[in-house]
């Protein structure tokens, strides 16, 4: 693990001192440290169960955003074959921040589209960090419009800080697109599911997130506001972030009780970054449950279904 | 300290101060500085008679201006679970939510009335920006779907007058929702075939701008209103450069292909009548201020919970007015 976040720091030194102890022994053959590092690791694995058990929502919003957990790429190279990317809104440009296009899942065809962060500091600048310009939204919209031309269902992986907040983006219509975007979701002949994989950043997110069925990673976020927004707003203090974390309810355990979310997908102990493999795994088998259930479903039960899912919502409040 | 000072003498002061003329008489029009007269600014409908400058307007004046005679009926919104998230910042939201109702004697940040204007059946809605920067939230929208619904039942346009800071983030994640919500409603009336028409008022921003406010049929914007998702300053902070002159104002917007028209709230009611009889299929409409329907049985003006029939009830031109207008009236209403 190259990067530990602030709360894992404690763990950091723990695997640390393991890791140094194992080097020792590679470098001298004599040496037996199995013993001291077994038990720095059972150290470390409970220390890992007890972070993770209860996350404090700004915690959550730190792995959700972790440099290392799976990104929208990830997903796309794993879950699907044939995946055949398909650019540009036809209009101004290609925008990298969004990926999409059309892929086969377990054998079926279906168009994907996502935010992609990047990974490192190049492609993080060409995906402008998973900020979509409207040129991403209105690609997505092009390409729903595709998938619902031929039949073809729609999983949106939703991945993002937030839409971007350019000068070029706003001219072009950012606030439109956004509307258009969400428009279209909800005019969709084919089953559409949303996933939040990390970030779920307002408006940005919801152009992607109104789907039949969204689903959150356990350890996902999805607000109106980052939580440092708010703080600078409403606290006027940008580092009462985690207050206002708390006070947003933003994690997927209390997005599944407002009824937000329908289901949340468990990710491996300590996060998504920690066994991407099993992350995807687990992805995969929801994708695969959910669109089982939406595949029954005519076009205009599908329409209406997911109308009356958003009228809905708001019915119970985070008591009930 | 004695009973002079403390007493007496206060007492004396209030007495004065009764006779004293209201402080609130005259506004300074932020744009020109102008000292304007209240009630010529409010036969203004809130507009600088020198600059033109358009002030925040409320909804309820609004459309005292907007509709025949001033005559409107409010439709009920359903209410929402209040305090969805116990949600508490420096204040409880609660705390927050009774400030702002004792401020603006509202009970939220949006106002849905039906009646006519120029003789056509309309629903309205219009956005409080005094009420928590007429942030959305979820009884936003409720009211913008029951506004629908009306629209829908009564077979008429809808017309929504929009001004908000954004989404309400003391309804966190459920504010946020109102943004596929509203879509939802404005399919129905697609597929009910009934006009949408926005008004985009000073200033709509955030989430709503990226819902229900950009997703009209026909796209009208107050002069000068600024109309965004993303605010200058933060842009200014995300890109480090200033913005030109003019940025995510009205007529820029227009430049940028993005609005119909800019119009002037005062020729704002002319031109919805104008647009919206012709979506509609109507007649034109007949020019000059109409006179309440004429088939208004007094029935119906108690029912309406706010009736305003201003001093100006009897406009010039009046009798002639409606009589040139009764054959397109009727004409419509065989129609219907």
């Amino acid at each position: 693990m190259a990067h530990y976040l602030e709360f894992e720091k404690p763990l950091a030194e723990i695997e640390g001192k393991a890791e140094e102890l194992r080097a020792m022994a590679r470098a001298n053959a004599e040496m037996d440290v199995e013993k001291e590092a077994a038990a720095l690791d059972k150290k470390a694995a409970d220390m890992l169960r007890d972070l993770y058990k209860n996350l404090t929502p700004w915690r959550k919003c730190q792995v959700a955003r972790h440099p290392e957990r799976p990104h929208c790429k990830d997903y796309i190279e794993a879950l699907f074959t044939d995946y055949t990317p398909l650019a540009g809104d036809r209009n101004f440009a290609d925008d990298h921040a969004v990926m999409g296009g059309l892929a086969r899942f377990n054998g079926a065809p279906v168009m994907v589209i996502g935010h992609e962060k990047g990974f490192d500091t190049q492609s993080r600048i060409e995906r402008n960090f998973g900020m979509a310009r409207p040129e991403g939204y209105r690609k997505a919209i092009r390409l729903m419009e595709l998938a619902d031309k031929f039949g073809i269902p729609v999983i949106a992986l939703v991945d993002t800080p937030g839409a971007y907040p350019g000068k070029g983006a706003e001219e072009r219509g950012q606030s439109e697109a956004i509307a258009r975007s969400t428009q279209k979701c909800l005019q969709l002949k084919v089953p559409m599911v949303s996933i939040i994989i990390g970030e779920g950043g307002s408006g940005g997110a919801v152009g992607f997130a109104a789907g039949n069925r969204v689903a959150m990673l356990e350890h996902s976020v999805y607000s109106v506001i980052s939580p440092e927004g708010c703080a600078s707003i409403l606290w006027k203090d940008a580092a009462k972030m985690r207050e206002a974390a708390e006070a947003l309810r933003l994690t997927a355990q209390d997005l599944l009780k407002l009824g937000v979310a329908d289901r949340v997908i468990s990710e491996p102990l300590g996060g998504a970054q920690r066994d991407p493999k099993a992350a995807i795994e687990a992805v995969s088998k929801a994708i695969e449950a959910m669109l089982k259930e939406l595949s029954k479903k005519k076009p205009d039960a599908l329409i209406k279904d997911r109308r009356q899912k958003f009228i809905d919502i708001g019915s119970k409040g985070l008591a009930a | 300290m004695n009973w002079i000072s403390n007493y007496v003498r206060p007492t004396i002061n209030s007495i004065f101060k009764r006779s004293d003329v209201p402080d609130n008489l005259w506004t300074k029009c932020p744009e020109c500085g102008t000292m304007l007269f209240h009630r010529e600014l409010s036969e203004n409908q809130q507009v600088c008679s020198n600059c033109d400058h358009h002030m925040n307007i409320t909804p309820r004046d609004r459309f005292a201006a907007l509709f025949d005679g001033g005559i409107f009926t409010e439709v009920k919104v359903k209410d929402p679970i209040s305090d969805p998230l116990q949600f508490r910042d420096q204040k409880k939201y609660p705390d927050r939510m009774r400030a702002a109702q004792k401020a603006t004697g509202e009970k939220e940040a949006m106002l849905v009335a039906e009646g006519e204007i120029g003789r056509t059946s309309i629903v309205a809605a219009a956005q409080d920006f005094s009420f928590m920067a007429g942030s959305m939230g979820m009884y936003v929208g409720n009211a913008f779907i029951a506004g629908v619904e009306r629209a829908i039942a009564k077979k008429c346009p809808f017309v929504m007058f929009s001004a908000a800071g954004g989404a309400r983030m003391q309804e966190g994640i459920l504010s946020l929702m109102q943004m596929p919500r509203t879509t939802v409603a404005i399919e129905m009336l697609r597929e009910a075939n009934l006009p949408y028409v926005v008004v985009l008022t000073h200033p709509t921003t955030g989430g709503v701008t990226a819902s229900y406010a950009m997703l009209g049929d026909v796209q009208i914007a107050e002069p000068n209103a600024l109309i965004c998702f993303a605010g200058p300053r933060v842009i200014e902070q995300t890109i480090r450069e200033k913005l030109p002159e003019g940025f995510q104002r009205a007529e820029y917007l227009l430049d940028h292909g993005m609005l119909d028209r800019v119009t002037d709230r005062r020729k704002m009611k002319d031109e919805l009548v104008t647009i919206l009889r012709m979506l509609g299929g109507l007649p034109p409409a007949v020019a000059g201020e109409l006179p309440p329907p004429a088939g208004l049985d007094t029935e119906f003006v108690e029912e309406a919970p706010v009736s305003k029939t201003p001093a100006t009830a009897a406009p010039k031109g009046a009798v002639a007015d409606s009589q040139k207008s009764a054959k397109p009236v009727a004409a419509a209403a065989a129609k219907k």
